[in-house]
């Protein structure tokens, strides 16, 4: 929220010339019959996305000249919006003279680019990006059934947000390398989930298959585990200031293991650690002497030392050992 | 020829209106607190615009019209407050309101559910209205308030609130009613309901925007939701809006004058246009009885035509309307009124607003039956709904993909 939120901008100053002209007079706006494709000898296709309850539908019409795998013709119908209808119009208009092959190429941006009047400037705001998608869908579903293969087969990776096709592994990625934390964050960085919102969590516009706070929270739960597995085999060589308090214990424990517990043991003595305390001078470890080493008269000077000048050697300069 | 056919998102200000505000502008301009003339000077404005509001609803000279400064703010007053008499401070829990109400309600109800109240939302019927004996089946020992509509905006549908007022009434607990889109549009008299609050608001009638009003029967209780200077008798803080104040209740005394006549006058042109609509067009609704409905609205659904689409060629034909379809809304969220009230979900992508007023003309409505009909005939021949070649083997859709 800031100044220029303040008053809402109107939906349709936000849509581009061009799409405002293609809404008011769609070029490829039509069927093709199977009629006009047995006279030329080409092959017909039409496919279906979504439905009028729904809330947006399209069909797209091909008409392919099996020897090149051309599609010479391309008409669309719409149920939708505005821009729903621009949007069925560029990309039919896209797939004109390409090969089934090519045209599968097609993506959203790719017609949402086409109906920009200047490179820089979105051709529709925001959650309008998601009427272009519908645009992509039906491609693939039309090449599909041109092609004789799954849809899915075209997708060689899986796109979470639609809108502004990003996928798992890139939100993986980018949520790992920059340490994100929110969901703000992702869309600032990816724009992910910047459009229609239907891909941040369930309940939104359309249902998806994985959601943005899902993968944000695995991601962040991987990384947990990956810095307490660090942190675990890095044991006395980590961050001891910085660890959890059982982190910490373990630390110690290690490191009296290593370079003191053998010389208590050998003389019939053992220590504990019986509690770790932070302040921002420093951290005190209250320890108790088993076996021998109660009484031993080294105990509060010699051995005590020893253990404290390791500890600040191998841990951190704060710590101060305090035997109870 | 422009036609304006959103009266139920707002109204012209009515132009007398307008002028009988001007005044209070520069000329006479004093805080009405202050003791000397320049303040008192605006009394007699005041008290005029209190007794036109008194009248045009009927209150009870006990009963107290305070002014606030939008039908939202009466709203959340009541909401809130009642929460902080009745639950924080009382014994209660519990608010009983419909899935239909206005957004200053449903999204009071929702803070206050984060707060710890248990909230009932009613379903209404096929209608869109609720009925009495579903509120009286929701109403608990522990409920402090029910809050409904008189009239819906998306429907126009007019819910029974004398009956359940004396349910309310009965049951010991306090009704409050937002009255937005019945008064001025239909007889409101607080003498014949059992209302404890009703929410008002100016623009809905020919008044200005910023001004609303909340009633309050009997003087009762309601803590203030604004503090400062104690005007309006310490129930809402805030230097009074003279020239509002005075735009109002004259607004409403026009409104509410001879209201049978004005509403048979608007009725008839929106019945004209709504058979006119129903008669040319294949494949159209429109939503709840006739009688039943303020006189100004229609709420139609036209199969194969997505709302947006339609409210795009009537913008370019002048003509301005609603629509509750999730394809026009800022977050894509279908109408909530749209979706309660069903009818296959296709309501809420096709349904179409058109509310009228007292200024609206017989000219408008030819006019409009006539760019409505070449908008739709434009529309259908792009719909998908509408095509004749059916998809390849394997190419229709199987499952819809979107919630809304």
């Amino acid at each position: 929220m800031a100044k220029n939120d303040l008053l809402g901008g109107s939906l349709w100053d936000q849509y581009s010339n061009k799409v405002t002209t293609l809404m008011n007079n769609p070029n490829n706006q039509g069927e093709i019959t199977q009629e006009e494709c047995d006279a030329a000898g080409h092959t017909l296709i039409v496919a279906d996305f979504g439905a009028e309850s729904c809330g947006d539908a399209v069909r797209l019409y091909w008409e392919v000249d099996p020897a090149s795998d051309t599609i010479v013709a391309s008409k669309f119908k719409s149920f939708g919006c505005g821009t729903a209808i621009a949007s069925s119009d560029m990309m039919a208009e896209l797939c004109i003279g390409k090969t089934v092959q090519q045209a599968v190429k097609i993506t959203n941006i790719d017609v949402e680019m086409s109906l920009r009047d200047d490179p820089e400037t979105p051709a529709v705001p925001p959650q309008k990006m998601h009427c272009s998608v519908m645009a992509y869908d039906v491609i693939k579903k039309a090449a599909g059934l041109y092609l004789g293969v799954d849809e899915a087969s075209f997708e060689d990776e899986i796109i979470v947000c639609e809108c502004a096709r990003v996928s798992l592994g890139t939100l993986r990625e980018v949520i790992k390398l920059n340490d994100l934390k929110s969901i703000e964050q992702i869309t600032d960085y990816t724009k992910a989930g910047g459009f229609c919102k239907s891909c941040i969590k369930p309940g939104g516009h359309e249902a998806r298959e994985y959601y943005l706070v899902d993968i944000l929270a695995d991601v962040r739960r991987e990384m947990d585990v990956e810095k307490m597995q660090a942190s675990a085999d890095a044991g006395i060589h980590g961050d001891f200031e910085t660890m959890t308090l059982v982190q910490k214990i373990k630390a110690i424990d290690a490191t009296i293991d290593e370079s003191v517990r053998q010389f208590l043991i050998m003389d019939g003595g053992n220590v504990e650690i019986i509690d770790v305390k932070d302040s921002p001078e420093y951290i005190d470890i209250y320890i108790r002497y088993l076996g021998a080493c109660n009484g031993c008269a080294s105990s509060s000077t010699g051995t005590l030392y020893a253990i404290e000048a390791t500890l600040k050697e191998k841990l951190s300069s704060k710590i101060r050992v305090l035997p109870i | 020829m422009q036609v304006y056919l959103d009266n139920n998102a707002t109204t012209m200000v009515d132009p007398s209106v307008t002028e009988a505000m001007i005044p209070f502008f520069s000329e006479i301009y004093g805080n009405p607190n202050s003791l000397h003339r320049f303040g008192t000077a605006s009394h007699p404005a005041i008290t005029k615009a209190i007794n036109q509001m008194y009248k045009a609803i009927g209150a009870n000279d006990k009963d107290d019209i305070v002014f606030t400064s939008c039908a939202t703010e009466a709203n959340n007053w009541v909401l809130q407050s009642v929460w902080i008499d009745k639950i924080l401070h009382g014994e209660k829990n519990h608010i009983v309101t419909t899935e239909i109400e206005h957004p200053s309600v449903l999204s009071t109800c929702k803070f206050l559910e984060d707060m710890g109240v248990k909230v009932t939302y009613l379903p209404v019927n096929d209608q869109g209205i609720v009925e009495a004996h579903t509120v009286r089946a929701f109403i608990t020992e522990k409920t402090a308030l029910v809050s409904i509509m008189w009239a819906n905006n998306e429907t126009g549908m007019i819910f029974p609130i004398q009956e359940i007022g004396e349910i309310c009434k009965e049951k010991g607990v306090l009704f409050h009613t937002d009255g937005v889109q019945a008064v001025g549009k239909i007889p409101v008299n607080m003498q014949e309901v059992h209302v404890d609050f009703m929410s008002m608001s100016a623009h809905k009638f020919h008044g200005p925007k910023g001004i609303g009003a909340l009633y309050i029967r009997n003087s009762q209780k309601l803590t203030p939701m604004l503090h400062g200077g104690d005007q309006m008798g310490g129930r809402r803080s805030g230097t009074l809006n003279v020239p509002y104040i005075v735009g109002m209740g004259l607004a409403a005394q026009i409104a509410t004058t001879n209201i049978e006549e004005k509403m048979e006058n608007i009725r008839a042109k929106r019945d004209r246009l709504e058979d006119a609509l129903l008669g040319s067009l294949s494949d159209v609704f429109t939503v709840g009885d006739r009688a039943n409905r303020t006189p100004n609205t229609i709420l139609i659904s036209i199969r194969g035509v997505e709302g947006e689409g339609m409210l795009w060629d009537l913008n370019n034909a002048l003509i301005g309307a609603s629509t509750g379809s999730a394809c026009a809304s800022e977050d894509l969220e279908a109408n909530s009124v749209m979706l309660a009230i069903g009818a296959d979900n296709e309501l809420a992508h096709t349904g179409i607003r058109l509310s009228l007023s007292r200024f609206t003309t017989d000219e408008e409505i030819d006019y409009v039956i006539e760019r409505f009909e070449s908008a739709v005939k434009r529309l259908r021949a792009i719909s998908s709904s509408y095509a004749i070649v059916q998809p390849t083997a394997g190419g229709a859709t199987l499952a819809c993909h979107i919630h809304h």
